[in-house]
């Protein structure tokens, strides 16, 4: 019989390292999300160029490739990432390449009369962003950037390959060691599952904090 | 490091072998992703709650976990209760089955977008339940979704170099090989980076005249 309880301390370790990796990810990925997505709606072509590049780059390869890029090939460009920097660069800039379609959406289904109404305050663009478009927009965000978080979740499984010690990589030490997979597999398949419940359950119960105030104002 | 064509063509052979083999998971997948989705939409619609809510639930499950695990899970496990199967078809179930919970809301959405007066003519023609799925349902609901279910198989096909975690000889894995017999890694990753653009750029052509021509569902 195999004690368990030795193994299970080194998939909860892992456990860690991806809930690092999501939070660190997820962090990054916000912010790309919003220079991109506010990038894309410029005034100067050149920001929007830049912006729909690196867009359409990140989106349309894998985030397989770009994390095995970020780790293999940057180090002869004489740029040397640990598997963790390497990870959450991948991570944050793949998911902020989605999160900026997003931003890009929320932002432009603000109707109108909203910015009529800026106008009419002579409210300047940056004080019309920060204070009246942003605010409305950002609750139309929140349930995509929950999905998304999802997404990143699942995707840090892939830092696994690059050797980093997450809760995949965990599991295959674990099953290395004891010849066992159904246990650790099965065990990392529920703890991933359990982290997703926790984003989603926070996600709607930041989405309900946000909207409070609002009744009445959102069509 | 220098970037060296010689060394591009030299192995272009390798790698379009690979893509090949790709292109063959994507589209197995997409075949199994779209049957599965639909049992599950149809699972989930069904009035026995014994049916429906652990297909609901399982479905929430294979969402909520990476891809990868479940190759694995798929590849490692499945052997020790007596079912071995090859690398490329444990690949092309797992794709097919975390997909399939994608396309499933995708079917869902496309069914409740089918107006009620539909259901109640059928039902006042006395068609009986097959009769008003095959005949008055899904020939509706089907048309719209199919930008939607394209633009997941896109998804897909930039999931396959995970395939390689469990010794599928896709692109990626053979760009992996290549390089590591040669100790390049620049050029074999980097062109693998751009078949996934190239290929991923042409299929969102194809999507803008799939959306063009059946129009999209909310």
């Amino acid at each position: 019989m195999i004690d368990w309880s030795g193994y299970l301390g080194l998939i909860l370790q892992g456990a860690v390292v991806t809930v690092e990796l999501t939070v660190m990810g997820s962090a990054l990925a916000l912010v790309m999300a919003f220079a991109a997505g506010l990038g894309r709606l410029s005034r100067f072509w050149a920001v929007r160029a830049l912006a729909t590049t690196y867009i359409e780059f990140f989106r349309g390869t894998s985030i397989f490739v770009q994390l095995f890029w970020a780790y293999f090939v940057l180090p002869f460009m004489g740029i040397t990432l640990t598997p963790l920097q390497a990870g959450v660069l991948a991570l944050g800039l793949n998911v902020g390449a989605y999160g900026a379609e997003v931003v890009r959406g929320a932002v432009q289904s603000i109707g109108r009369e909203q910015y009529e109404a800026c106008v009419a305050l002579n409210l300047g663009r940056w004080q019309a962003m920060r204070h009246v478009i942003l605010p409305q927009a950002f609750l139309l965000m929140l349930p995509t950037f929950g999905n998304n978080a999802i997404e990143l979740l699942k995707a840090t499984a892939v830092v696994s390959l690059i050797s980093l010690t997450d809760m995949t990589f965990q599991a295959q030490v674990v099953r290395a060691q004891t010849g066992n997979t159904l246990v650790p597999f099965t065990t990392i398949l529920i703890l991933y599952f359990a982290i997703a419940c926790v984003i989603s359950y926070g996600m709607r119960a930041l989405e309900r904090r946000m909207a409070r105030g609002l009744d009445g104002v959102r069509s | 490091m220098e970037w060296d064509w010689d060394f591009v063509w030299q192995i272009m052979p390798t790698l379009i072998q690979g893509v090949k083999i790709t292109i063959l998971a994507t589209l197995l997948g997409s075949v199994l992703a779209a049957v599965v989705g639909l049992g599950i939409a149809l699972a989930r619609r069904s009035p026995n709650k014994l049916l429906s809510r652990p297909v609901g639930f399982l479905a929430e499950f294979i969402r909520g976990t990476p891809l990868l695990v479940q190759l694995y899970f798929i590849f490692y496990v499945l052997p020790d209760i007596g079912i071995t199967l090859s690398p490329m078809v444990a690949g092309v179930i797992g794709l097919g089955l975390h997909y399939g919970t994608y396309t499933a809301e995708v079917y869902r959405a496309g069914i409740d977008n089918v107006p009620r007066g539909q259901w109640e003519a059928a039902k006042a023609c006395n068609l009986s339940a097959r009769q008003t799925w095959t005949q008055i349902i899904l020939p509706q609901a089907l048309p719209p979704m199919i930008p939607a279910l394209a633009n997941y198989f896109i998804a897909m096909f930039k999931e396959t170099p995970l395939l390689s975690a469990i010794t599928v000889l896709e692109l990626m894995n053979q760009a992996k090989s290549v390089a590591n017999s040669s100790y390049r890694y620049v050029e074999p990753i980097t062109m693998v980076g751009v078949f996934f653009l190239v290929i991923s750029l042409i299929s969102v052509f194809a999507l803008r005249w799939l959306e063009r021509r059946y129009g999209r569902i909310g």
